[in-house]
């Protein structure tokens, strides 16, 4: 009895909840895959943004992971059920770019509801990412991280390193990680997460060499890997070779290598910034450093690219529901919800408004390290090499390519035969999605 | 037990001991975790006893942490996996064991066609079929129901199976005697049947509130309210492995609850079990 | 006693009793039937349509290609691979799942105390969901993360499931069997205390020691159970691993642990390649009903009815 007389208490406190909201406000839904303390992030800025006006009520729904959440909009597009807004996850930009009837642009939801578009108050690197070849902005950069280094002075201390100067080059962390190894400070001496997006997308952007023909993709048409050139050659047969006497340690395809980064197994680790959250509550007493480039590349270092997700609008909405999309997006451009978003989730601010206002309040003295993701993707003007990556179909792309790696990194094959087969699978992949 | 010798016995114990190590290790690991600070969480490996964190962790994940997160109190999440879990059990069990009746103990035109209808349909994950299944569940109306948490999934015959499994076992001179005493199908039905059937009816309530109350994927699809959501969802979104901190103490509490219902169910509906398997012995 | 074994008679499948009713057994079996078409039927069919597509995901470019899809995946040598990867795999996992089960059901007959406990212990696991267990393996029990991988590490054993695909199976089939012991232990525990007591004693008055009581009286008698146990791991083995797969070894290292069910899922939900996925499904349907006819059709004769 009493377990009914709660279930209706329950059921009574949400139909009054619902209904009075019901009336004259427009919903906006947007789904969305934003896990830990980004959920809590989600919840307050759609509070927030309802209280701020009258008019709109965003409804947030977390939709499981990346994957799982493009999987519900497409099906519930297909059904005629879709949502407002969706975030898709950066490897999922190409499918939405090619999905050109079922998206409305970022830019054409904010210029028809008469606010104007200034793309030269936000980050150029994340922007860049998220737009047409021909500047059109097509999703809202929502979160975005880039990869940088991590290291625990503890271990640097014991290798009789120095705590100060973490390596910049990829020559100065196979030697730094050689001598933590060898010097018995840790059990290896290096590990990284995302093999893909770091070493093969971030590590051409950086080091501004091709990753593919035609932009990377971002120009479209019949795209063609570029990553068997000598240089990922170079790259990945020092890796495999530091993994032979475990020097390198793999964890993973996506983020695991940072539990053992955590465990101190490992004395650097290079991952999203993103991930420094966890380090940072683990209490390590960990330093930052810029992702290492490669010392024989001439225009390096260049500039990261960004990884994270965007906010997509569904096609034909009713003009109420685009004016209410605009109207959040506007409210999420202000400096201080950038400042909040940035300073609480760990991703970039999309404004430079709120960089430098994030800068001005000493945030950056206080936590050292959360500028560096910035610097690297704001210090230079992006080149073709360093747009960024798109295909319509890069999950699979990647999977095919962490299959080699893993071949190489069991001692199957060579980096040359690994990145070949990469490239020749690859390529067929691409030729296969393309023909749609 | 007949000629059991002692060594024997020993043995047995051993074994069982091992296999409850094995099988259970990972919950009691959970618990530990859920008794530990978020940094010594954070820090593998984790230690293999309980930590002094029990009432901080959950306390503060009973009263706030989880809804703060979730979006959803506590309650309402465990109130909707309960009806999910509940009328999965109730309605598969009440299908399959009318099916398997007919099937069974009549014969008509079309059953071995009926049989087979059913029978191909054993099992294949949601995920294979997901696309085409969610457009029927927007067709109908069904979204953001617990008819449609509940329904699509329990349009599978394991347990049709079963019921048929254990029907063609009860002994022809049963349903004759049924007949005889003038006993109409329905009859023989409540009378025998059921009474008969209880531990299987057990034991099937167990691993379908089970089946219910782990479902993540679907309610997930088929929920676009957060006041919809169950405890699975809420652990799900509480948890990231890449890009944000995650209050790693307060998701094992979480799971902790999200086990400790289930169980039980698994302890309560044994006695059940074992009492329906010691009236047969009579 | 779930299903029992009655009083033994001989004869296989003895022609039943049954009731004359023209209407009822209709009416009996329309529920499940109409929850059956709506909900397996007619999206299964629209899967197969599917598979005769090429279709972007959002439905917006349609081309009909008959077979080609098919064609195609059955041409796919990482689709032969993973078809070879599944038969280990379900093999390796039934076979581990239910021989487990079974010696831990006949245990918990012989003791006398503490059987309730022992039982309860055994089958409370049962209650994990497979997504948390998912979560809690990657943390806790992940080769490279996990505390257990972190003690058998520091004792030296050198444990590399990420790169070596035979660890990578092993790790696999334990994880997967590991969530079906309990589920197989419930069973078997009913089909054994099914087993009338009085035929035992009488076996062991002539003398049958207790290895052969066990394969001459109790196994035979609990043959279906294991048929029916033997059905739902092989249709748990093929179909519904894949999340533990996906939180385990994601089909790594290379393709060495990708099984059929696996690569629908990665290729459809993933990688959104919906026809391909759509033929694979329709060739993972035409699987299981094979399978499901010849295990009706040849391994239940030779079960044995009461």
């Amino acid at each position: 009895m009493k377990s009914f007389g709660f279930a209706a208490g329950v059921a009574a406190t949400f139909m009054t909840l619902s209904s009075t909201s019901a009336f004259a406000v427009t919903q906006i839904s947007w789904w969305h895959a934003m896990t830990g303390a980004n959920a809590e992030v989600v919840d307050k800025i759609s509070k927030d943004f309802n209280a701020s006006q009258s008019d709109y009520e965003l409804v947030p729904v977390f939709k499981g992971t990346y994957p799982e959440t493009l999987n519900a909009g497409i099906a519930a597009y297909r059904a005629g059920q879709a949502p407002d807004i969706i975030q898709v996850f950066d490897v999922g930009t190409g499918v939405m770019m090619a999905a050109e009837g079922a998206i409305k642009p970022a830019a054409d939801v904010l210029t028809s509801a008469g606010m104007t578009f200034d793309k030269s108050q936000y980050l150029p690197g994340i922007v860049g990412y998220y737009s047409k070849p021909d500047g059109t902005m097509l999703s809202f950069p929502y979160n975005s991280s880039s990869p940088i280094l991590y290291y625990n002075k503890d271990i640097f201390k014991k290798a009789g390193l120095d705590v100060d100067s973490p390596p910049k080059t990829w020559n100065e962390v196979w030697e730094d990680a050689k001598k933590i190894k060898a010097s018995g400070a840790a059990a290896c001496g290096y590990t990284s997460t995302w093999l893909t997006w770091i070493h093969l997308e971030n590590f051409a952007a950086w080091n501004d060499v091709s990753w593919a023909t035609q932009q990377n993709g971002l120009a479209g048409g019949d795209v063609e890997l570029k990553i068997n050139a000598p240089i990922f050659v170079n790259h990945f047969q020092a890796l495999a070779d530091l993994a032979k006497d475990g020097t390198f340690k793999y964890g993973g395809r996506t983020s695991e290598a940072k539990q053992i980064f955590l465990a101190g197994e490992c004395g650097i680790m290079t991952e999203s910034s993103g991930g420094l959250g966890d380090i940072v509550k683990s209490g390590m007493n960990y330093g930052i450093g810029q992702l290492p480039y490669d010392s024989d590349a001439k225009g390096a270092p260049q500039n990261t690219t960004p990884g994270g997700a965007s906010l997509w609008v569904f096609a034909d909405k009713s003009d109420e529901e685009y004016k209410g999309v605009a109207a959040f997006f506007a409210y999420l451009s202000k400096t201080e919800v950038q400042e909040y978003l940035h300073q609480k989730s760990g991703y970039l601010p999309v404004t430079l408004a709120a960089y430098e206002a994030t800068k001005k309040s000493g945030f950056y003295d206080k936590n050292v390290g959360r500028e560096t993701p910035i610097l690297q993707m704001t210090g230079k003007t992006p080149t073709d090499n360093s747009k960024g990556v798109r295909l319509p179909n890069l999950p699979q792309v990647r999977d095919i390519q962490n299959e080699e790696f893993e071949k190489m990194l069991a001692g199957q094959q060579t980096a040359q035969q690994a990145l070949d087969n990469a490239v020749t699978r690859g390529n067929a992949a691409i030729k296969e999605a393309l023909g749609n | 037990m007949i000629g059991q010798s002692p060594l024997r016995t020993v043995i047995a114990h051993a074994m069982l001991i091992l296999g409850i190590l094995i099988v259970a290790f990972p919950i009691y690991y959970t618990f530990v975790a859920s008794t530990q600070t978020l940094q010594t969480i954070l820090r593998p490996p984790l230690p293999l006893l309980p930590g002094d964190q029990f009432w901080n962790n959950y306390s503060e994940a009973l009263f706030g942490g989880v809804g703060r997160i979730g979006g959803v109190s506590v309650g309402r999440l465990l109130l909707n996996t309960t009806i999910m879990a509940l009328g999965i059990a109730v309605g598969k069990i009440f299908i399959s064991i009318l099916s398997a009746y007919a099937i069974v103990f009549f014969r008509f035109p079309l059953r071995m066609t009926f049989f087979w209808l059913i029978f191909i349909t054993l099992m294949l994950p949601v995920e294979v079929r997901i696309l085409p299944t969610y457009k029927v569940m927007v067709d109908l109306g069904m979204i953001d129901t617990y008819a449609g948490l509940i329904i699509p999934l329990i349009a599978s015959a394991t347990a049709t199976l079963l019921f048929r499994q254990f029907f063609m076992t009860i002994p022809g001179e049963l349903v004759e005697a049924a007949r005889v005493d003038g006993a109409g199908p329905w009859r023989f039905f409540f009378d025998i049947l059921l009474p008969l059937s209880r531990t299987n009816i057990a034991a099937l309530f167990v691993i379908l509130f089970i089946y219910g109350w782990t479902q993540y994927l679907w309610p997930l699809l088929v929920t676009n309210s957060s006041n919809m959501n169950t405890i699975v969802i809420a652990l799900r979104k509480m948890v990231s492995f890449a890009d944000a901190d995650t209050q790693w103490h307060l998701v094992m509490v979480t799971a902790m609850l999200a086990i400790v219902p289930p169980i039980l169910v698994v302890v309560l509906m044994q006695r059940w079990f074992v009492r329906g398997l010691v009236d047969s012995e009579k | 006693m779930v299903p029992p074994a009655s009083s033994p008679r001989s004869g296989s499948v003895t022609p039943r009793v049954v009731f004359p009713n023209k209407v009822l057994p209709y009416l009996l079996v329309a529920p499940q039937l109409a929850i059956t078409l709506v909900f397996f039927y007619w999206p299964a069919g629209q899967a197969f349509y599917q598979s005769m597509l090429r279709q972007d995901p959002f439905g917006l470019r349609t081309k009909f290609v008959w077979f080609a899809n098919f064609r195609k995946v059955l041409a796919d040598p990482a689709y032969l691979n993973s078809i070879k990867v599944t038969v280990v795999f379900s093999l390796a996992t039934a076979i581990v799942a239910m021989c487990v089960a079974l010696l831990l059901a006949v245990m918990a007959e012989k003791v006398v105390r503490g059987k309730g406990l022992y039982r309860t212990l055994l089958i409370w696991p049962y209650a994990v969901a497979p997504a948390i267990a998912g979560m809690l393996w990657l943390f806790l029990f992940n080769p490279s993360i996990g505390s257990l991988a972190y003690m058998l590490r520091s004792f030296g054993i050198a444990w590399d499931p990420l790169l070596n695909g035979t660890h990578a199976m092993i790790l696999l089939v334990s994880a997967a069997a590991w969530k079906q012991i309990s589920y197989n232990f419930l069973f078997f525990v009913a089909g054994l205390q099914a087993v009338p007591k009085a035929l035992i004693e009488a076996a062991a008055m002539d003398g049958a020691g207790e290895t052969k009581r066990f394969w001459t009286i109790i196994f035979p008698l609990l043959a279906p159970t294991t048929f029916f146990l033997l059905v739902v791991n092989t249709v748990y083995a093929l179909f519904d691993t894949f999340g533990i797969v996906h939180a385990v070894t994601g089909g790594g290292p290379g393709k060495t642990t990708e099984t059929l069910v696996y690569k629908v899922y990665n290729d459809g939900f993933v990688n959104l390649i919906l026809g391909d996925s759509a033929a694979q499904s329709v060739i993972l349907m035409v699987i299981v009903i094979s399978l499901t006819a010849i295990q009706f059709r040849y391994v239940e004769r030779k079960v044995h009815y009461g």
